[in-house]
Order: structure tokens, then sequence, then C-alpha cells
């Protein structure tokens, strides 16, 4: 499901970001031949003929590749502008005349830019997987010369993952002399390596092998074993040097797997702690045991979506902002929620543990279904505000998204308020007065209803934060809350009841061990293992694995 | 005119009341007598058009929910006179379901859509032979052994650790919970082997049998009948033991129960695999009637279902679960029929209202009116 | 004949699970119970401390001690529901309580009642009696067994005693405070044990009510060993020939009841500080 949401959100992205495609520019992994090579020599600017568009525009592959190449020589600046339009399918034919349509799907003349009326038999322009590698090369050739740093490192990106000819190299290098950025020119740096490669000279040979063993790409790896694979290499220093650069990048990749993996275990540990520290106040410490905290938790998230709405509509200017504003609004909103259920039903039921569990599942029924008649059974919309799209990229196969980071500090901050609550606040002692002695408690003046009613409160307020959090990172759906129930209340269990540090440990361990899992086993499986393995775990150990031992009060 | 006022008789005075008053050797006699006469002739002699007419939905209907009587029993059993609360007898429920549906699978032989030895998910997944533990499921025997079996053994290993470990309370029902949802996860894996997401269905046969036929669908309906209320006696009489006193014994006061020379863990043992194996035996009669299993049944919703069944109709008590039973799924399919999106309304408001003020279920009522009365 | 009887236990036991020990209580040495060195901590809290003591055959003892002393604690090893982290827990010569669990313990003859009344609220009197009764308790017998005679007879002599004769079809949960302690006792004395062990038997009691559980204790004691804690001194005065007292997990003192109330430490654990 979130893999699909996901794909839908790229799919989103993109069609809102149609309009400045050279930004984003997609990674194309197609061929281009003789392109660049004539690029360099190409002479200065001529006007690009309406017959020319045509050629580019319709006719076979080869022949309209062919062309392509001829033109990209020429360096035009009107033909950069024309590919682009025919890569993001914006050109039309009219009896074979090439018609150009802006983002508002308004047709105009491409020489004159004077708007036309489209036909109803224009033809659309079809390329091939082929056609558009050889666009996106040839787009990325001509950017090199953009003065634009972004719009040069996106190109290098291209030609990074593009198929080079030697014929290339000589061209490659003039632009890594006239490039200033240094992280471009590294990367020019390795295609030029990549080519030298095949160099004549073996010194060459050898610092091209060293260079691309700074790598972390399993590509150039591949490289380099095909350039031992056909034998044609003899001299041993050259072998050597391509074999430890070879080694080179494998332990990188490793290196950065495990990273990887890591960093996703955090980030699942991260995910369930926010969604068992509320557990861990209303079960670890009233001892209450609430179904409906998975629900809190998607009241959370509908909450966020509904502050997103809001600026829709009222702020848009101000989007970005959502996500700051939804944190107390949906804390607010659960917490008052929580309140009215404590005060309603389980205030009623406070030493009847399994029949509070019953009563707290019909109301997660409820809400759920009240959820659905509101905003329907469908999943809601619910966007990364700009900043926390996209991510840091370590290398070149390890990105950590914006929105995975900000949720592990945003768990650390919420953790670290509910312990500074806990144990520093009037209400944070009243509440661990009362879990441990609730009469002595009482016979002291602690108004026992009361703290009840705002403990719990809080512990509800902290599932919505955890909603906020998951609206960030999967769906929002009614049922949102039901996937997170069992792992949320395994992660308490586990941790030991009525130990925060407990519930820090488990939730960090389980998120850990399940991506390390899923690494052999895939995610259901791995998912079935750890649940298997807590309850092993449980029976040697009952009361949690970090849970104080103590003598047993009853009989 | 005598004769028809004994016929009459049972059907004025309602045969719960029978049963509660203690009359329960002629209640058995009632009960039976509806199940293997009256429902059958009314269903397949009595024409179509007549109003007295039982339709063949009605028989599916209810056959359904005798099966689900028995869940609610078995959950009684442990829950209300052991009180040990399971979330997981859906898990119990499906494997017996499963169990027998690999036999009905079988019996498809080479009707399904690929006219192959395998079943069409097998077929579709590229498989060459039954997986290893298929083995033998083309016996009817053997299907029947494997529905008590299955679901007796995991409720024996499961149990033994959880009690051993003197798990209790809620925690035993949060460790349930957690297995029923990683058998769910399980069974929705296509490499399972037990059809992934669609499970079973599309049955055709019984022992060679067509399984659509009003006969075969009477059958099943009067088979599953008669099971309840051999259940029923069972329980009876196990209640009425003095294990049924030691269970209760453990659900009051266990540390008493054990510095008594009692094993609680033996009992619980016993009483929860037992509980398991009627979870099993209802799932294997339940599938053939309703025609499809699929790993939904092993949801967590659908397990703490069964508790508020008990929890409605009484726990504790005999005839309770099998009253609540009938009550929320005699809801279930009006209100789904009628209206769909309060269904979990009612649902929900049934889990609050009874264990806020129902703790005794409609049994409890019924007593407290009639003692009112009297 | 004193005591060096029967009480078969592990091999007749039907549950399966193998007592480490030759089944048969022997106090030949006139000791029913002792206890070496035992010592439980609660992370990093000793709640024993090296605690050691012995109860002869017949004997009836009194402990006392201020909260937090052991002396749940020393209960709790006693029947199997604490493990000792270290130390030896002997019933008679053969016995290591330390390898079994509660309810072989109590097959072999230690009954335990609690602080607080704990009998089985929804069954009747007579039922809680017929639950507690020694016989086979496995699941088999409990299922298919039927009430002999000779039980019936036994039963309703316990009932007697406790006097309960009147109530034996009230459900037990309607019973008074003092009744119940009473029924408690009485279910005690239906296993038959060798040794009992009351938690504060009189906490709750009426004056009335202490006194003829006085009487009880001191007639039972003879037949059975008897251990009693207790805070209520003058119902420890009126039946205790011998007084243990417990401080910080081990013995303070032990002797009779004048020794022990002259001993100073003993007063200033109690009255000082």
């Amino acid at each position: 499901m979130q893999q699909v949401f996901c794909e839908f959100l790229r799919v989103f992205r993109a069609f809102l970001d149609a309009g400045r495609r050279d930004k984003d520019m997609s990674i194309g992994n197609k061929v281009i031949g003789l392109v660049l090579g004539l690029l360099l020599t190409g002479g200065q600017a001529q006007a690009l003929t309406l017959d020319e568009m045509a050629a580019l525009s319709a006719g076979d592959s080869d022949a309209r590749i062919d062309t392509l190449h001829k033109q990209v020589v020429k360096a035009d600046p009107a033909l950069l502008g024309f590919l682009q339009a025919l890569e993001n399918d914006q050109v039309k034919l009219v009896n074979g005349k090439p018609v150009l349509l802006d983002d508002s799907g308004a047709a105009h003349d491409p020489l004159t830019n004077k708007p036309v009326t489209l036909p109803d038999d224009a033809e659309d322009v079809v390329n091939n997987n082929r056609m558009r590698g050889a666009l996106d090369a040839a787009i990325a050739s001509l950017q090199l010369r953009s003065a634009d740093v972004a719009v040069r490192k996106a190109a290098v990106e291209v030609l990074r993952d593009a198929e080079l000819d030697p014929a290339e190299l000589d061209m490659i290098s003039k632009a890594e002399t006239r490039e200033t950025n240094a992280d471009i020119k590294d990367m020019l740096e390795r295609i030029r390596s990549r080519l030298e490669l095949s160099s004549p000279d073996s010194a060459v040979r050898i610092r091209a092998a060293q260079k691309l063993g700074e790598s972390d790409r399993a590509e150039i790896k591949q490289l380099l074993a095909d350039h031992l694979a056909d034998g044609a290499e003899k001299d041993p220093q050259v072998i050597s040097a391509v074999k430890v650069a070879m080694l080179n990048i494998e332990n990188r990749i490793a290196r950065y797997e495990v990273y990887g993996t890591l960093f996703s275990g955090i980030s699942l540990g991260s995910v369930l702690l926010l969604a068992a520290l509320g557990l861990a106040i209303t079960y670890g410490l009233m001892g209450v045991i609430n179904m409906a905290h998975g629900e809190m938790m998607m009241l959370g998230a509908y909450s966020t979506y509904l502050v997103q709405h809001a600026f829709q509509v009222w702020w848009p200017s101000m989007l970005g902002a959502y996500v700051i504003v939804a944190i107390p609004f949906a804390f607010a909103v659960t917490m008052l929620i929580g309140m009215a259920l404590e005060r309603l039903v389980i205030r009623h039921l406070y030493g009847r543990t399994l029949e509070t569990l019953l009563a707290t599942w019909g109301v997660s029924l409820i809400l759920m279904q009240l959820v659905r008649s509101i905003f329907g059974a469908q999943n809601v919309l619910v966007e990364n505000p700009s900043w926390l799209s996209g991510g840091l990229a370590l290398s070149s196969t390890l990105v950590l998204p914006y929105n995975r980071i900000a949720i592990i500090v945003f768990a650390v901050l919420v953790l670290l308020l509910v312990w500074l609550l806990l144990v520093r606040t009037r209400l944070g002692l009243f509440v661990r007065a009362v879990t441990q002695n609730r009469r002595m408690a009482s016979c002291v003046g602690v108004n026992t209803a009361r703290v009840d009613m705002l403990a719990f409160g809080m512990g509800s307020g902290i599932a919505g934060l955890a909603g906020v959090a998951l609206s960030q990172v999967g769906n929002v759906g009614p049922d949102l809350g039901t996937h997170y129930i069992v792992d949320s209340f395994m992660v308490v269990v586990l941790g030991g009841v009525g130990q925060l540090m407990g519930t820090v440990y488990s939730s960090l361990g389980l998120g850990m061990l399940n991506k390390l899992l899923e690494g052999y086993t895939g995610a259901v499986l791995a998912k079935i293992i750890v649940l298997a393995l807590i309850i092993v775990v449980i029976q040697k150990r009952p009361q949690g694995l970090f849970a104080l031992k103590g003598r047993s009060i009853d009989g | 005119m005598a004769e028809t006022q004994v016929l009459t008789q049972p059907w004025r005075q309602p045969l719960l009341l029978r049963l509660l008053q203690g009359g329960s050797g002629k209640a058995y006699g009632v009960a039976l007598l509806l199940v293997c006469v009256v429902v059958p002739v009314l269903n397949l002699l009595v024409p179509s058009g007549s109003v007295f007419h039982l339709s063949n939905y009605m028989v599916m209907l209810v056959g359904k929910i005798l099966c689900y009587a028995m869940l609610a029993l078995a959950m009684d059993l442990i829950w209300g006179y052991t009180g040990i609360l399971s979330l997981g007898h859906g898990v119990f429920f499906a494997l017996g379901g499963y169990a027998f549906g690999m036999y009905l699978m079988r019996q498809i032989g080479h009707d399904g859509v690929y006219h192959s030895d395998l079943p069409d998910f097998m077929v579709f997944l590229n498989w060459q032979d039954y997986p290893w533990y298929w083995k033998g499921t083309g016996s009817f025997l053997y299907a029947l052994f494997l529905a008590v079996a299955a679901p007796g053994l995991l409720a024996l290993v499961f149990g033994w650790f959880a009690f051993r470990s003197r798990i209790k309370g809620v925690y035993f029902s949060i460790i349930t919970q957690a297995m029923t949802f990683a058998f769910m996860l399980l069974f929705f894996r296509n490499e399972t082997g037990f059809g992934g997401n669609n499970g079973f269905t599309d049955f055709k046969r019984v022992l060679g049998i067509a399984i659509t036929t009003p006969e075969m669908r009477m059958a099943l309906f009067v088979l599953t009948g008669l099971t309840l209320l051999a259940m029923l006696a069972m329980a009876q009489y196990i209640v009425k033991s003095k294990f049924g006193r030691v269970l209760t014994a453990i659900r009051d006061a266990e540390s008493r129960v054990m510095f008594s020379g009692y094993n609680p863990l033996h009992y619980k043992l016993a009483i929860w695999t037992l509980s398991a194996v009627m979870c099993g035996i209802a799932g294997a009669l339940y599938v053939p009637q309703v025609g499809i299993i699929n790993p939904g049944e092993m949801s967590p919703a659908n397990s703490i279902e069964i508790a508020i069944w008990t929890a409605i109709g009484g726990r504790g008590t005999l005839l309770g679960p099998l009253l609540g039973a009938g009550i929320v799924n005699g809801a279930k399919s009006w209100f789904t029929q009628s209206f769909p999106e309060y269904w979990l309304y009612f649902l929900g408001l049934l889990f609050v209202l009874v264990t806020l003020y129902l703790p005794n279920g409609v049994l409890g009522l019924i007593r407290k009116a009639k003692g009112a009365k009297s | 004949m004193s005591g060096v009887q029967d009480v078969a236990v592990a091999d007749s036991y039907s549950g399966g699970s193998h007592l480490l020990q030759p089944g048969v209580l022997d106090t030949s040495h006139g000791v029913v119970l002792y206890l070496e060195d035992v010592t439980v901590t609660f992370d990093g809290f000793r709640a024993l401390n090296k605690l050691s003591l012995s109860i002869d055959v017949g004997e009836l003892r009194c402990i006392i001690g201020p909260n937090g002393a052991g002396k749940t604690t020393m209960m709790d090893v006693i029947t199997g529901k604490t493990r000792p982290d270290s130390g030896k827990v002997f019933f008679g010569q053969t016995m290591d309580l330390t390898r079994m669990r509660e309810p072989q313990i109590a097959q072999a003859g230690i009954g335990r009642k609690f602080q607080k009344p704990t009998v089985f609220e929804q069954h009747t009197v007579y039922e809680n009696l017929e639950l507690a009764l020694k016989t086979d308790k496995g699941i088999w017998h409990s299922l298919f067994g039927k009430l002999t005679p000779g039980e019936r007879e036994r039963i309703d002599s316990l009932l007697e005693t406790v006097k309960l004769t009147d109530l034996a079809q009230t459900q037990s949960g309607l019973l008074s405070h003092g009744q119940k302690q009473w029924l408690e006792i009485g279910m005690l004395l239906a296993q038959e044990p060798k040794l009992l062990m009351l938690d504060e038997p009189v906490a709750g009691m009426t004056d009335q009510e202490t006194e003829r559980t006085a009487e009880l204790l001191n007639s039972l004691a003879g037949q059975h060993s008897i251990m009693v804690v207790e805070h209520d001194m003058d119902f420890v005065n009126s039946i205790a020939r011998k007084v243990t007292v417990l401080h910080e997990g081990s013995v303070l003192a032990e002797g009779s009841m004048d020794k022990v109330q002259n001993d100073e430490r003993v007063i200033e654990v109690y009255l000082g500080r």
C-alpha cells in the first residue's frame, strides 16, 4: 500500500513539476551515439527550421536519432526548448508539421509562437524508450553549457548513466576544464575515467581505475569487471589497480547497504516508538488497555489532513507550514477525544481490564466508521510540505528521505516531552503517584479521577502526534490504526510495562530486527518472524525485557 | 387435540427458558426434533410458494450461525468459565476451515478453470506439485482429523508456553491477538500454499456428491445442528463436574487453586485445547456451507467479535453464547442488507454498552426480570 | 507414627512434570521445615538476607516483624511462589522445596492461608471445601470422579470445625470477613497438610472470632506444625510458645514471648529510630 501511495505521490509531483522539467530531470539510461562528439565540433547557432523539427518528430526512430545527432552539434538554443517539448509530449503533428503545446494545452506555431487552432486529426508524437533515452542525453549534453549549476548537475547525472563512445572523451575533458563546481567537476572526471579505461597509455588506465574506485555504483564495478573479462588487458599493474578499485566499490556499496538498513531500522523504530509512547502511558503506567489507541493515531492523521485542507483553501501561500500547525491541533483533538473516552467509558471499568479491552475495541469500531462516514472509505491525500520532500543523498544508492529524518527527530522530541512531563511536572508526579498507589495518592489529596482523565488524555494526545508523523510517511485512511495497534502493543509488552526506557529500547530493537530480517525474508515473513520471536521472548520474561522484578502484591 | 398440544407446546414455550429451568432432557429432544425434522421438512418438502417454506438462504444463514454458536460456546468455556480471554479463536476456526477446505479443493478435481490436477491458485503460481502439508488431504477422514488436530496442536503448543510462563489476563489476550495477526499475514502470502488473498472457494463436491444439491446442504445443516447439540451437552457435563468448578476457581482465585494442590497449567491447557478443537470443528462445518474460506477469517477483528457474542448472551452460562451468536449475527445480516453503513456503529455500541451495562448479558437480564417478577 | 507417614507426591501426581525428590515426607529428625541461608533479592533490594529457620514437628511458631521484614517473601519461598537466589529450603529431610512448583508443594503437605482471605467466591462453602479436599487433583479425576461417602463425612466434620455447617450451601462470596477467614482455614485443614502457614489469620476479625481462632489453632498444634505470621500481639501471646522476630530479611531474635519482648534489639526495631 505504502509503495502504491509513494508511486502515486511521485506521479502527482511529476505532474506538478511538469513546467520545470529541466530542473527535475528524470534519469534516462539509454544510448546516444556520436551526439556529444559532434556537439563539440559544432558551429554557431542556426535557426531550427520547420522541416528539421518535422524530421525530429516523425519517421522511424533510427532516422530521428540520426537527425537528432546532427542537430545537437549546432548547439542551437531553440533546439533545447524543442527537444524538451518533445520529451514532455508537447509536440503534435498537423499534416506532418509540428505544432507546440504549452502547459495549458493551447497550441502554438513553433517558429512564430503564434496561437494556432489544433485540428482534431492532429497526431501525437510517439517516443519509444530508445528515442527518449537519446532525447535525454541530447538535452543533457546541451545543458552542460548551461549557466545554471543545477541544470548542469542534472545533465551530468544523465550522462553518468548514458553509454558513451570513446570519441566523446575530448568533449567531456573540455567540459571538465570549464567546470567551476567541484561536485560536477568530480562527476565529469569519473565519466572521463570511464572513457580513459580504454586509453592506450597504461598509466592513464591505472589512474582511471583508481578514480573509478571512488565510485559507489554497481554499474562502475561491472564496467571494471568487463574491462578485465575479455582478457585484452595485459598490464599486470593495471589489472591489480582495477581489482583494487572493484574491491573498493564493493566495500563502499556494502557499507552503504548497512547504513541504509540501519537508517530504515531506526526510522521504523521511531515510528513504532511514536505509536507506542502513548500506550506506554495509558497501558504501561495506568494499566488501561486501550484498543482504540490506533484510532487515536488515525484521528491525528486526519486532523493533519484537515489542517492541510484549511491551508490549501485559505492560506495556500503558506502551505509548507501546515505540518507545524497540525502538530498542536492533532494533539488537542485526540487529547479531548481521549479525555471524553476516559470519562464516558473507561472510568466505569477500572479494574476490569478485559472489559476495558472490549469496550475500547467497540469505540475503535465506531471511530473508524465515523471517519468513513465523514471522509469516505478511500484514503485521503496528505502531502509532504516541500521542505519534507526529497532526501539527503549519501551516495548514489542511499538517499535518506527528509520526511523519515524528520520523524526520527520528532520521535526524539516527543520522547523528551513525555519524559519531562512525567518527571518534571506536577501532573507527571501525580500520574506516577496514582499508578503506584491509587489509594495512598487519593489520601494525600491527589484528585485521582482528574489525574486519570488527564493522563489518559495525554496518552491519546501523543497517539495523535504519532498520527501526524504517520501521515507524512504512509497513507491516511480509516484503518490506519489497525496496522499499528498490534505492533505498538508488542513494543510495550516487550519493553516491559511501566518502563519508558524499555519502550524506547524495544521499539528501536524491533524496528532494527524487522529491517534486518526483511533483507533476507521479505517484509511479510520478517513481520511474522518478529511476532513469533516476541511471543517466545515473552515466555521467558513475562514481565517484559526491561521490567523490574518485584514482590507480587496479589495473594 | 391433545396431540397438537404436545406438538405446539415446545413452540410456545421458549426453548431457552426450558433449558434454563433445567428440563434439559426435554429441551435437547425438542432441539433435536427441530434440527433433524422440522427444518429439513420445511426446506425440502414444503413447496417454495408456501409461507412455511424455509428458503435455502435461510438454511445457509442458520447453519452459519450455528457454527458461530459453537465458537461462542468454545469462547465461553475458556473466557466465561476460566476467565481467559482469547483474541485468537478466529485462527483455530480458520485452521479447521482450511483443513477441511483442502479436502474440498481436491474434490474439485479437474473442474477448475485450468482443468489441472492442482487447484487453480497453484497452477497460477506455477507449482508442479502439492506442497508436503497437502499430503493426504484428498482423504475425507484425514481432512476431518486435520481440522481437529491442527487447531488442537497449535493451541496445545501455544498454551503450554503461555500458561507455563504464567501469562494471564490482558497480557495473554494481547499475545493471542499477535498470534492471530501473524497467522493472518502468513495466510495472506501466496507462497504459504493456501490460496493467498482469495483463500479457497468454488467448491464442487463433498464425498463425490455435488455440494449445491438441496440434500447435501440439508445434510450439512443437520450435521452442524447435531454437532452443536453434542458440544452443548459436553460443555454442560464439563461445567457441572468438579473439573468445571476448578475452572471457575481458577478464574476467581488462581493462587488458591495452586495452593490447594491443583496444577492450573493442566486445567487451563485442557480447556484451552478443547476450546480450540471446538473452533476447528466449527470451521470445518462452516466452510462447505458458506462456500469460501480466506485469511480475512483470521483478522483480529473477527476473533474479538466472538467475545462479544459470548458477552452479550451471558458469560459463564451455557445458553448465553448460543443466544449471543444468534442475536449479533441475526442483527448483522439484517443490518448489512438494510443499513450497511450503520452496522459497525451498532456493533461498536454493542461492545461498549454490553460491557458497561450488561455484565451478565441478555440471560442475566432475563434472569433478573424473572427474579423481579416472582 | 507422628507425622511420619504417607504423603505420596510426585509419582502419583498426574501432571507429567517430575518431582526430583523421593515423594515421601521424612521428619524422622523431628524437623518439618528447614531454611538455611536463604537470600532473595528484587532488583538490588534484599527481601531475605541469609535467613535460617527451622520448625519442629507439631510446633506452633509465630513469626513477627515490622513491615518489610520479609515475612511474606519467606512464605512465598516456602510455598514455591518465589525462587530464592541462594540457600536451602527443605520440607522434612528430603524434599527440596526450591525445586518444586506450588501445586506439588501443596500436595506434599504445606497449606497456606493468605493475608487477604482468598476463597472461591462463586462457589458454595461446601464446594470450596470439596475443592480443597485431599484427593487426586488431576484432570481425569476431576472430570469423572465422584465424592466418596468418606469424603462427604470429612467435609461435614470440617464444616463443624469451622462452624459453617448452616452456611454449607451459601455462596462463599456472601460470607462475612471473619467467616471467610475460617472457611479458608477449613480449606487448609481439608488438604490435611503437615505444615500450616497462616498469614495474619485474625486480621479483620472481631474479638470473639479472634478468641475462637486462637482456640482452634491451639487445638490443632500437635497434630500439625503451624506457622503464624501476625501483627496482633495479644493474639500472638495467646497462642505462641516460640516466637521468631524477622528484621530486614533475617532472624533478629527467637525464643519465648517473654524473652523476645525483653530483647533490646527487638525493642529498638519496634520502638526505636
